[in-house]
């Protein structure tokens, strides 16, 4: 039966630091975007229901981050990212896209801006590269660009009880802390750790950026603080259906270098109060309005929905296909999502998932799911 | 894990017990671990004859969907309906109550040619 896991044998695989402390938790390790990755500790539906209900942490230190500096830092993050970095403040963090010229999204990504002209962005880790390339190309001005992804940890502590733990590691007041907001202090003993109140499940908690050489001690003592409410390590294959129950796009399946933002649902980061690449073609595509959508639904018979099936109306036109699905761990039932027509796209339309070869009935669902 | 000696396996990861003409056909422990926690088991060939190596349904974990293939020729007499409901018994008891499907035998000398539990253990590299 079994294509359990692509082993790539012709790519190179890269390790996070922490390989070997989730080797010694048992981690099934899987490659993703390049890197060798915790896919699964126990099981996955456990370590979904432990970040909704409890405290989980993800070592999602395969990300990119890329620091761009000095007087021109502003002026190439807006020329660009899809939403407005104008309007941060310092300790402020935003979602953003970067569009390319043909209508698609080169990655999605997160703006940190650190203080006046010194901000990070963090990147998709398959998409390191590829970024680098893009946002140098259009460095014409001399912003000074560092890409620091291989000194960087990250870990994601997520959950309703993740605040309380990581509050007993700072003197910094974590509750005061909005969403999209960030400190910069000592953490579990270490400088200059990010504390960031952002993360991909919400499920609420911080992500938490530190030094690759403090990132080991770091991660214990988040487990130590954590131990009185029982935090477990938490692979991708949880990230995957926690984003999914929110609606969160994931790059390389529900956008890509050609879905717009606005196809995607991402007209709220994607800002015409300023030029950025593309922005005069992407602004017609909004005055004209967009011809597929991408959209939440859920089944109502059962089955499950997975990547690039085809969705069909009640008469079995194609109108589209699946770029995500699972069965909700919440939910119990199959839920996706997919690009449809515009005109099959409302709240409540009866669309049909071409299950091998069966049509079964979805709606079209507001996301989040839950 | 578990690889009992009773069973014989496929290098698709199957299970086959035979008793009289009647064949009892699972997933492995290994397979089961593999694939995550099983949230569906689909079975559309109950009275169908199926060949050797062809789909008899699917399995589908959280991450994964995978089809299942017989080890053996036969007809599908019966499917565990309790499944259904409880799709994850494949994963905590993947050779009793998470067995999927059984079957009359078409040629029984099928059956002997199929991976012992040594053979299969070397498969799997345990």
């Amino acid at each position: 039966m079994i294509t359990f896991a692509a082993t790539s044998i012709y790519m190179e695989i890269k390790q996070v630091p922490l390989q070997h402390v989730h080797e010694k938790l048992g981690a099934k390790m899987v490659p993703f975007a390049g890197f060798n990755m915790p896919v699964r500790y126990s099981s996955d539906i456990e370590e979904h229901m432990t970040v909704r209900n409890c405290v989980g942490v993800f070592d999602v230190s395969h990300m990119g981050e890329f620091t761009i500096k000095g007087t021109y830092a502003l002026d190439l993050i807006q020329r660009v990212t899809s939403n407005d970095a104008s309007k941060l403040i310092d300790g402020q963090a935003q979602y953003s896209c970067l569009p390319n010229e043909v209508g698609g999204i080169v990655d999605d990504l997160i703006v940190y801006k650190i203080k006046e002209n010194d901000y990070l962005l963090v990147v998709n880790a398959g998409n390191i590269e590829k970024d680098w390339n893009w946002i140098a190309k259009h460095n014409t001005k001399g912003a000074e660009m560092t890409n620091i992804s291989e000194d960087i940890c990250l870990f994601a502590v997520q959950g309703p009880k993740a605040v309380g733990v990581l509050q007993k590691l700072t003197a910094t007041d974590l509750s005061s802390i909005p969403y999209y907001h960030f400190a910069i202090g000592e953490f579990a003993g270490v400088n200059d750790v990010v504390m960031s109140n952002t993360g991909y499940t919400g499920a609420g908690g911080f992500e938490i950026y530190v030094n690759k050489a403090s990132a080991e001690k770091v991660w214990n003592e988040i487990f130590r603080a954590g131990a009185s409410e029982n935090i477990k390590p938490i692979g991708l294959g949880a990230r995957d259906t926690l984003r999914l129950e929110k609606g969160f796009c994931l790059y390389g399946n529900d956008i890509d270098d050609t879905t717009s933002p606005l196809e995607a649902g991402l007209g709220w980061i994607t800002k015409f109060t300023k030029e950025f690449t593309n922005s005069a073609n992407l602004l017609k595509q909004k005055e004209a309005g967009v011809t597929k959508k991408l959209v939440g639904f859920k089944m109502i018979d059962k089955g499950i929905p997975r990547h690039d099936y085809q969705l069909k109306d009640a008469a079995g036109n194609v109108i589209g296909k699946v770029t995500s699905g699972t069965q909700s761990p919440m939910l119990s039932v199959g839920v996706g999502l997919g690009y449809v027509t515009t005109e099959n796209s409302k709240v409540g339309t009866e669309i049909f998932v071409d299950v091998r070869g069966k049509g079964l009935k979805a709606i079209v669902t507001k996301v989040p799911f839950v | 894990m578990t690889i009992p000696d009773s069973l014989k396996y496929t290098k698709d990861h199957e299970w086959i017990k035979v008793e009289g003409n009647i064949a009892t056909i699972g997933i492995t422990d290994f397979a089961q671990g593999e694939l995550g926690d099983i949230v569906y088991v689909d079975i559309n060939s109950v009275g169908q004859e199926v060949g050797q190596h062809d789909v008899f349904g699917t399995v589908e974990a959280v991450k994964t969907v995978s089809d299942l293939y017989m080890p053996v020729a036969g007809k599908v007499v019966e499917f565990n309906k309790s499944l259904e409901s409880a799709p994850e018994k494949v994963n905590s008891d993947p050779y009793g109550d998470g067995w999927m499907v059984k079957i009359e035998l078409k040629d029984a000398a099928q059956v002997s040619a199929l991976l012992t539990a040594a053979q299969y253990k070397e498969l799997i590299g345990k």
